[in-house]
């Protein structure tokens, strides 16, 4: 009896490790720039190319970075729940137009409506990097004191608002 | 026969589609080489299972634009790095540093072998000492064991 109870303990071990592993979702690299400073940058903004944009002009206010892009589906899809999040006026919503042509971006926010105070125009793509970008859309939070607080990646869903963003923008403004 | 001609040049005009890109390269070999060597250190995020030296994905060759242009500015190998750990944190790098987390993992293969050597050697003792215990047999079974084998059958048995 002893003889098999100790392989099938193995296994049994083995399939729980393996169940655990099954759902995981491996794209979602945790960022380390969580409660980091946020990288600064300098960028035109994307309407506007003679005026800029950078994280030091939002200090004091908590606000969302959505990095998006016009050739982006997944952003698209998101595009509606940001507009419909940006007429709450609970939170200012900046994009970055990541590696996206200037003409195509401002074509998708006259077509599709703008949910952002501002784009930054990310023309190379280095800001992105700068970030710790790796796929589009991704959405980061910051606090008033200029950290990251939190990163979404991939597209928002109705889901994730209500209970993740919504609440750690209130608990963030109340700090 | 002009379709020919046409195709004869245009097989001629192959070499130039590349042009471009070969000129990137053969510009500095030596940093080109650098750059890819720092690169196969580095994993794709996008294609998590891949190198960006190996990747064409359009982040892999953005990073390595990168890699190239802090190579360019005279920075090292380990500052690079650095830097995309930095924002990307641990898992950009394609072997995992060895620290007190990833012990098991670097060395955990050798424990298995360790500890199935281990095993193995003690099996083998034991049957080793049983061997030695088995009861040693009298002339009289002798005697009777070697009547057996020859096939002559024992004393009560036919």
């Amino acid at each position: 009896m002893n003889r098999f109870l100790l392989p099938l303990g193995a296994f049994i071990v083995l399939v729980i490790f393996l169940w655990i592993g099954l759902t995981l979702n491996p794209r979602e690299v945790p960022s380390p720039l969580i409660n980091k400073v946020a990288p600064t940058f300098r960028l035109p903004q994307l309407h506007d190319s003679a005026k800029t944009i950078g994280p030091e002009d939002l200090r004091g206010k908590v606000w969302l970075l959505n990095v998006w892009s016009s050739w982006c589906v997944t952003c698209r899809q998101e595009h509606p729940l940001l507009v419909e999040l940006g007429r709450q006026n609970l939170v200012p919503i900046y994009g970055l137009n990541y590696k996206d042509n200037r003409d195509d971006g401002l074509a998708l926010l006259r077509n599709s409506g703008d949910p952002y105070v501002l784009s930054a125009y990310d023309r190379e793509g280095n800001v992105g990097i700068d970030w710790g970008v790796y796929g589009v859309p991704e959405t980061f939070v910051i606090d008033k004191s200029g950290l990251i607080r939190h990163k979404f990646i991939g597209a928002l869903t109705p889901e994730l608002i209500q209970k993740k963003l919504i609440p750690l923008v209130k608990e963030l403004n109340g700090a | 026969m002009h379709s020919k001609l046409l195709f004869l040049v245009l097989l001629l005009l192959m070499p130039l589609a590349h042009a471009d890109q070969a000129a990137i390269t053969k510009d500095d070999p030596v940093l080109e080489k650098r750059v890819m060597d720092l690169s196969a250190h580095l994993r794709c995020l996008v294609c998590q299972n891949q190198t960006i030296a190996d990747s064409n994905a359009e982040l892999a060759v953005d990073l390595k634009n990168q890699v190239r242009e802090k190579l360019r500015q005279g920075q090292s190998e380990q500052e690079i790095l650095d830097y995309m750990v930095k924002r990307y944190g641990e898992f950009v790098l394609f072997s995992p540093l060895v620290k007190s987390t990833t012990w098991l993992l670097w060395f955990g293969p050798l424990l298995l072998l360790v500890v199935g050597l281990g095993v193995l050697f003690v099996i083998l003792r034991q049957r080793r000492k049983m061997m030695q215990q088995a009861p040693a047999l009298s002339a009289d079974e002798h005697a009777r064991a070697a009547s057996l084998l020859s096939g002559k059958g024992g004393e009560g048995h036919s």
